[in-house]
């Protein structure tokens, strides 16, 4: 089958003027950061006090690197690089700390995003014949929306679902014949598990092709899936700090996932030391934003770790690509999809007066769907003794929580002493999920 | 009043063992106890002859518990002694939390503990309407 572009000459351009392309835009990228005071004050420093100060691309390993703490020092404009009526969108994350983080887009920003987004459905063999259901939380969370106007632009028919609602999703599917749907590979595997119960077969549906993404899962986890449904499925990856999805997409070979050179300067870094890595070594992703006007980012450390696939690929795709994220270099959690940080919830619990020094985080599979209990210890000195306090103590917990993470917890309420205790680094996240 | 331990326990084998260990090794004396279970965790209520030394103890031992005072209300023991109590209890405007009882030989009667938000006002009403409501010296004589 011959591939498909979306835009045949950026995607298959030559290594050599890919260089020359990304040196055009890191130079105006240089130019965005520098309206920014994060950046004016970190680039005038190194003398770097226009893009003409950039020679080559080899200039960008002076740059110091930006890690998610410049963000939310940052929050809310000190990374916003052009007057605030030129942007048309913000998604801002919740911090690990309680400060949030945002970041800025004008409308070429979201115009470059959607095109990427639309390149990586068409490289998949989506087309404007497709029935595009889009089981991703649309909001804040970055991965609903892109799909969405990627979708869109693509000339598919897009089914804003939304996540969850196992029900109407089937409805949906069966009604308007989905051939296309985007999830959570967890909600993939929860939805199968539902078609009979709710009254559906397989035959019902014409499922043809699954984007799975906002969670790490394995070659395994997409065989089953693909099995299961008779489908193909792809991997993505993104990450709101770089617009979210359409970062790196694979593309109809299923064989690791072009990362878009023409919109990010990739490199892949030792997390202990910050020294550059080789292709073909397993190390941090670092990425610098090539085509972002409101908010430029610079070497910006993605704790994802990952390795760089240089060989050509068959589709003919120059761009390179890089392997299915291996894990975190911090310890972030995802739960559902959702990213939660345990000083987070930390950073709630412990506000509670009636909370002891001692909790959990707890995380197991019930079905195929996460589930986050966060297990504390009472405070001796201010148990009441009545179980409506208790029972008011853990809704007080459950609510905090909720507003902190935007995700259901369940709370439970221990003696004091009874949790394991630790003398240094406390390991308190117990993770009792089977890898998918 | 009457004085009522409530000791936070988490659901978990061997926690009413410990507790009443540690109560022995103290050489506290269990008179009455009942426990109120919610899943995950539950509150062991217990009257002792001793009420300070066993918070003493039992905090000493890490345990969460808290001292209330309850109702010790005598009954008849006979058919209807209960029933008697409840007729006339301001059910309307009192909330029991939680309630358990026993026959003692010592009183010729039954012993019902009782616990209210407001102790004092419902131990007067009761003692208005001819109900012996006992003192925590009278309970620790029982």
């Amino acid at each position: 089958m011959a591939t498909v572009f979306r835009n045949k000459a950026i995607e298959c351009i030559s290594r050599t003027d890919l260089a020359k392309y990304q040196l055009k835009h890191f130079n105006q990228t240089i130019a965005s950061a520098l309206q920014t005071p994060f950046y004016q004050k970190r680039l005038k420093k190194l003398g770097i006090y226009s893009s003409a100060d950039i020679k080559s691309l080899d200039d960008i390993k002076k740059i110091p690197f930006t890690v998610k703490d410049d963000l939310r020092d940052s929050y809310p404009k000190g990374l916003l690089a052009v007057d605030i009526k030129d942007v048309v969108r913000i998604h801002t994350s919740s911090g690990t700390t309680g400060i949030p983080t945002v970041i800025y887009h004008t409308q070429s920003d979201l115009d470059n995003w959607t095109e990427l987004v639309t390149r990586s459905l068409v490289a998949c063999g989506v087309t404007d014949e497709d029935v595009f259901q889009n089981m991703m939380t649309y909001g804040m969370f970055t991965g609903g929306l892109a799909l969405h106007y990627g979708a869109e632009r693509l000339g598919a028919l897009v089914i804003p679902s939304s996540s969850g609602n196992t029900q109407r999703q089937l409805q949906l599917m069966k009604d308007f014949q989905t051939t296309v749907v985007h999830a959570t590979p967890s909600f993939m595997f929860h939805v199968a598990s539902k078609i009979k119960e709710l009254g559906y077969s397989q035959e019902d549906f014409s499922l043809k092709k699954a984007f799975l993404g906002a969670e790490p899962y394995s070659e395994n986890t997409r065989r089953k899936i693909e099995e299961f449904y008779k489908i193909d499925a792809y991997n993505s990856y993104g990450l709101s700090e770089m617009n979210g999805p359409g970062v790196a997409f694979e593309c109809t070979h299923k064989k690791d996932m072009h990362i878009w050179e023409d919109a990010y300067i990739v490199e892949i870094i030792n997390p202990e030391t910050g020294e550059r890595l080789p292709d073909g070594q397993q190390g941090e992703l670092v990425l610098t934003t090539l085509k972002r006007c409101a908010t430029p980012l610079l070497r910006y450390r993605t704790r994802d770790l990952t390795t760089i696939i240089a060989d050509p690929c068959p589709c003919g795709r120059t761009h390179r690509r890089i392997s299915r994220i291996m894990g975190r270099t911090d310890d972030m959690m995802i739960i559902n999809g959702a990213n939660v940080f345990p000083s987070q919830i930390e950073q709630v619990i412990m506000k509670i007066p009636e909370v002891g020094n001692n909790y959990q985080i707890c995380l197991t599979r019930d079905g195929a769907l996460d589930r986050l209990t966060v297990k504390v210890e009472i405070y001796s000195k201010l148990f009441a003794g009545d179980l409506s306090e208790l029972e008011k103590l853990k809704a007080k917990i459950r609510d905090a929580l909720k507003a902190s993470i935007i995700i259901n917890v369940a709370v439970e309420l221990h003696e004091p002493g009874s949790l394991p205790a630790f003398e240094l680094k406390a390991k308190r996240v117990v993770d009792l999920r089977e890898k998918l | 009043m009457a004085k009522q331990l409530n000791v936070f326990v988490d659901n978990r084998i061997g926690r009413i063992k410990s507790i009443t260990e540690v109560l022995f090794k103290a050489g506290i004396n269990i008179r009455a106890m009942a426990v109120q279970d919610r899943g995950d965790f539950g509150l062991v209520k217990l009257i002792v002859n001793n009420p300070e030394k066993a918070v003493f103890a039992l905090q000493e031992n890490n345990f969460a518990c808290k001292e209330k005072d309850v109702l010790a209300i005598v009954l008849k023991d006979r058919p209807g002694g209960l029933f008697e109590l409840l007729k006339v209890f301001p059910e309307d405007n009192v909330n029991i939390l939680d309630a358990y009882g026993f026959a003692a030989e010592t009183i010729k009667g039954s012993v019902f503990f009782v616990e209210v938000k407001d102790v004092e006002q419902v131990s007067q009403f009761l003692e208005s309407k001819g109900f012996k409501v006992l003192t925590d010296a009278e309970v620790l004589e029982i």
